[in-house]
């Protein structure tokens, strides 16, 4: 097979590269050694766009941020991705913490951050109620806002695939060779010819760049640890609330997600492992004692999940988004961590810019950037209702009772462009699963369902793909 | 808009009890929305028996049970809907409910019995350390897959939680070829029935580690391994206990919490410590003509007692119906130390019969008295060999009592050794 | 001797005291609170019984399992035997409950039967 631009990893970055580059004129590979996409960075962060006056003036980090952000509600709208611009806070608990968010504040306007404020102790709890009486002042940040990053990274490679972009899963690319003209990227069973890589693999990114003999990427993988809440605390947090930050990053945030639930974290941890994304009580216990001291009301009650998530820290400091110093035609866009998900639409073009420039190519017309809006029924008016079930019953039965998931939902998930092939699939594409009960009741219908729609019995039905199964064979 | 007397949501035994009761009472038009594929509510999975001897005065399944009920429904011609879901009920008892074949539905019902039942808490309640590996469930989920689609959910597997669905379920297991390690119990006691410690893990010599917990899981794609660890007096673990157990599946049997979305949704008061509706002695809750039994309104240990209350949550709701409430003079109930919680949680002094109040104990204790006051005053005093916290104890009002009784006045239960 | 022995014919869950003459023979029970705690706990120090609830399989049926249980008490020893023999066994939907699914399981005298309905596909 030939291609003329391959993606390695379908991350939200590599996804939305793959989106951009399905614009132009070009065969182009996405592949993803997952069973699915979004399963590494981009399904367990903090779900946050920064407004950007975090990173240094004059870094990638910086210029990305501020540019991803403001392209970030335009490309949600047009994905049919949830955003809501919440906006974001930096609490000061200290005289001296209100020096540092003093000088985030300047240090925003250096990297053209729109609309900071500095807000004190009064102003500060009128706009954020539950904030603790310690707290000192803040840095009110509108341009920040929330965002789903998998449904995100879901809709890029529906978009992109929709657009041409062929979408490889369970594809572990074990080699890559140069000969001179083309690359071959194989995955030691098959393989794909292309004239440009683009190494968009996370946390792995330094495995896939030294596969052409690249050594200068270094990064590390680090783990934060999260907590998720019920929704009937969701409006503890009207804002996405940060402490100041440290060197390890930007320390235990309290935020209203998309969704209505309330997500703190998280820890941060260098760790060696790049599969171990297991919690640590030791982490989670910290977490939401530092939580705390933010929203001083917080418990563990209320947690409804926890999960870990691994980020690509590079010993830069700051992304890399270059050509390989080996080979002009392969293109690293290494080391992205907070704030990748905020600058992904930004280095999406930027690398689709870079790479339309090696290949000559031009913007093709028929290009639709537009993914359908998914039914959603829990947030359908009784009229709606009555009309997309006359006109489809199956959207008449609830599968998940916690979330109001209907059987309708899971089928356009799986039956989807690049549909879901798992639970945890299904689970992030609708939400089924993802409420108080866990999947306890609807697990075992979603399981049925994916089982029949593939064709497959269902012991042959995973969580998450790989050996992830979830029965094993018949009782008798 | 569709318009019922009574509607039901739920069709388990507390649903059918519920309408059946009602429609002995003189209510003919009710509906029962159930939003699985069959009549009979999670009974349809609890194959084993031991269901129906305080009721039926014989030992049943739980299919066999439900399947008694289930009859006289059709006997009773009483209507239901199956795979149907309510989403809603409106201020002004409007059920607004969705299926495949009418779509979405509206029912002005003038009274609403709630009996949704409960659901397991899921590991993220617990909080649990680890991977997030394939092999995690709870008991109930696995009891379905076992049950009813005859698959195996694991072949090594560690049940956390000494609940009565993790006692059956060790069993359930055992019997299929499957090993069960052991049952790790948090507290120093078992919420389970002691004829289910006997027969389901002493029977197939499966230990019980009592104040024991899960403190990571192992594996990748499926769980490998989990470190189990004993607790403090606290529940916090002990640093050095720490032991890896190699299994494929750890199951959860820790607590059941009452669905309530519903109820919560159109306002009604909640107990803190039931997790259910604050009702009177005819479980009407605050919003008029709103009655709620069964494993909703407080999680059971036994089905003949859902059965039992739901029958007088349909009496209820006919009286309603039919016009038969005068206005109530409430007294309150009140559990004290041990008692956990009591329901009903008021009860109206004008009532006509008696009145049961049933408790639940936070505590193992032995050659107790329940002792009950009414404003501080000794009304009942009644000798128990055993009271556990997994056994619902009750105690009788009589309705003399109650005739003797003042408006807002309080009746306190108490366990005194 | 005595035997200490948690009566499981109820959820009442009475402790029984059962005591023994050198030969096994039962002298005296005392704990129960019914007569059928009394024949359980005889039973137990003799021979013990349990009732078994499981599944048979089911070809054409709606579900691939049908839940029975034995229609009376089994010896104890015999357990797993009987799981072997019903796991052997295989009922055509529709099944009723009530039907006779293994006869006379492992010679023990005593029939499987459904515990629920199981309509063809």
């Amino acid at each position: 097979m030939n291609y003329d631009a391959t993606v390695v990893g379908a991350g939200v970055i590599g996804s939305l590269i793959a989106r951009e580059l399905s614009r132009c004129n070009i065969k182009v590979a996405l592949l993803e050694r997952c069973n699915d996409m979004a399963m590494g960075t981009s399904k367990a962060n903090s779900a946050i766009v920064h407004a950007g006056f975090d990173a240094k003036p004059g870094t990638l980090k910086a210029k990305f941020n501020v540019e991803g952000t403001a392209l970030m509600p335009e490309l949600c709208k047009t994905l049919s991705v949830p955003f809501k611009p919440v906006g974001s806070l930096v609490v000061a608990f200290s005289d001296e913490e209100m020096e540092t968010v003093k000088e985030l504040l300047e240090r925003g306007v250096k990297n053209g951050v729109p609309g900071l404020e500095i807000y004190d102790r009064e102003k500060l709890r009128e706009v954020e109620p539950s904030i603790s009486e310690e707290a000192k002042g803040a840095l009110w940040a509108p341009t920040a806002g929330i965002v789903c990053p998998y449904e995100l990274t879901i809709a890029a490679v529906e978009n992109a695939v929709v657009n041409g972009v062929e979408f490889k899963r369970n594809f572990e690319v074990k080699s890559i060779d140069f000969d001179g003209n083309e690359f071959t990227v194989s995955d030691g069973k098959e393989s794909f010819n292309t004239k440009v890589v683009i190494n968009a693999a996370g946390v792995y990114c330094d495995e896939i760049a030294a596969m052409i003999g690249d050594s200068s990427i270094h990064t590390v993988p680090r783990k934060g640890e999260y907590m998720l809440c019920d929704k009937t605390i969701g409006g503890l947090a009207k804002h996405t609330i940060f402490q100041c930050p440290s060197k390890m990053g930007k320390g235990v945030l309290v935020t209203p997600t998309v969704d209505g639930n309330l997500l703190i974290g998280p820890s941060a941890l260098d760790i060696e492992d790049k599969e171990d994304t297991a919690t640590t009580a030791v982490a989670l216990e910290s977490i939401l004692e530092t939580a705390k001291k933010s929203v001083p009301v917080l418990t563990t009650r209320e947690v409804i999940t926890s999960f870990a998530g691994l980020r690509a820290h590079c010993d830069r400091d700051d992304f890399i988004i270059e050509e390989s110093e080996k080979n002009a035609n392969f293109i690293n866009v290494a080391g992205i961590e907070s704030p990748g998900l905020s600058s992904a639409p930004a280095i999406a073009v930027y690398v689709k810019n870079m790479v339309a420039g090696k290949l000559g190519a031009t913007e093709k017309a028929d290009f639709n950037p537009v993914r359908k809006d998914p039914v959603r029924f829990r947030h359908m008016s009784n009229e709606e209702r009555k009309a997309i079930i006359a006109k489809n019953p199956a959207y008449g039965r609830i599968i998940c009772r916690c979330e109001t998931i209907t059987e309708g939902e899971i089928l356009d998930a799986i039956r989807a462009p690049a549909g879901a092939r798992d639970v945890d699939g299904v689970k992030r594409r609708t939400r089924a699963g993802m409420g108080r009960c866990q999947g306890g009741f609807c697990g075992s219908k979603v399981v049925e369902l994916l089982a029949k729609e593939l064709g497959v019995e269902i012991n042959e039905i995973t969580k998450f793909g790989g050996d992830s199964k979830i029965l094993y064979e018949r009782t008798k | 808009m569709l318009n019922y007397d009574i509607v039901v949501i739920g069709g388990g035994p507390a649903g059918m009890a519920a309408a059946l009761k009602a429609k002995e009472c003189g209510v003919d038009s009710i509906l029962i929305l159930e939003r699985a594929e069959s009549l009979g509510g999670i009974l349809e999975q609890c194959i084993h028996t031991g269901f129906g001897l305080q009721y039926f005065g014989e030992e049943l399944s739980g299919p066999e049970y439900a399947d008694r009920f289930i009859k006289q429904v059709l006997d009773e011609k009483i209507e239901y809907k199956l795979d149907t879901m309510a989403l809603e009920i409106t201020q002004d008892n409007v059920v607004y409910a969705v299926n495949k074949t009418d779509g979405l539905l509206e029912i002005q019902a003038k009274a609403v019995i709630l009996a949704m039942g409960c659901r397991e808490r899921p590991r993220g309640a617990l909080n649990i350390a680890g991977t997030r590996a394939s092999g995690v469930m709870s008991a109930g989920t696995a009891q379905k897959y076992v049950n009813i689609d005859g698959y195996m959910p694991g072949k090594k597997v560690v049940i956390l939680g000494s609940g009565d669905i993790g006692l059956i379920m060790a069993r359930r297991m055992t019997l299929e070829g499957a090993k069960v390690e052991c049952v790790c119990e948090l507290m120093p006691y078992s919420s389970g029935l002691t004829r289910n410690i006997v027969q389901c893990l002493d029977d197939f010599g499966i230990p019980l580690y009592l104040s024991h917990t899960v403190v990571d899981i192992h594996g990748k794609d499926r769980v490998t391994g989990v470190t189990i660890a004993a607790v403090d007096e606290n529940r916090k673990p002990i640093p050095g206990s720490e032991q890896y157990i190699e299994c494929d599946t750890l199951m959860l049997s820790v607590g059941l919490i009452p669905e309530n979305e519903l109820t919560r949704n159109v306002g009604i008061s909640i107990d803190r410590v039931t997790s259910g509706a604050i009702v009177d002695e005819y479980r009407e809750t605050d919003h008029k003509g709103v009655f709620a039994c069964g494993n909703v309104l407080h999680v059971h240990d036994l089905v003949d007692f859902v059965t039992k209350e739901s029958q007088i949550a349909g009496e209820g709701a006919a009286r309603y119906v039919l016009g038969k409430k005068s206005d109530p003079e409430y007294i309150t109930t009140k559990g004290v130390d041990a008692v956990r919680y009591i329901v009903p949680q008021k009860v109206n002094i004008k009532n006509e019969g008696d009145v049961q109040l049933f408790f639940r104990v936070g505590s193992t204790f032995k050659n107790a008295t329940v002792k009950v006051r009414y404003n501080g005053e000794e009304i009942i005093s009644r000798k128990r060999p055993r009271l556990a916290p997994g056994e619902m104890e009750n105690v009788v009002l009589k309705n003399d009592m109650l005739k003797s009784f003042a408006k807002d006045g309080v009746i306190e239960i108490t366990v005194e050794v | 001797m005595t035997k200490n022995i948690t009566c499981v014919t109820c959820p009442m869950g009475c402790a029984i005291t059962v005591e023994l003459s050198d030969s096994g023979e039962v002298l005296s029970v005392k704990g129960n609170t019914c007569k059928r705690g009394e024949v359980y706990a005889v039973n137990e120090c003799t021979h013990p019984q349990r009732s078994l609830a499981t599944t048979v399989k089911v070809e054409g049926g709606i579900h691939n399992v049908v839940p029975c249980k034995s229609a009376g008490a089994l010896p104890k020893e015999k357990i797993f035997d009987c799981m072997e023999e019903i796991n052997k066994a295989c009922a055509k939907a529709p099944v009723a409950l009530g039907d006779v699914l293994v006869e006379n399981v492992c010679n023990t005298g005593i029939n499987i039967v459904a515990t629920n309905h199981c309509p063809a596909r």
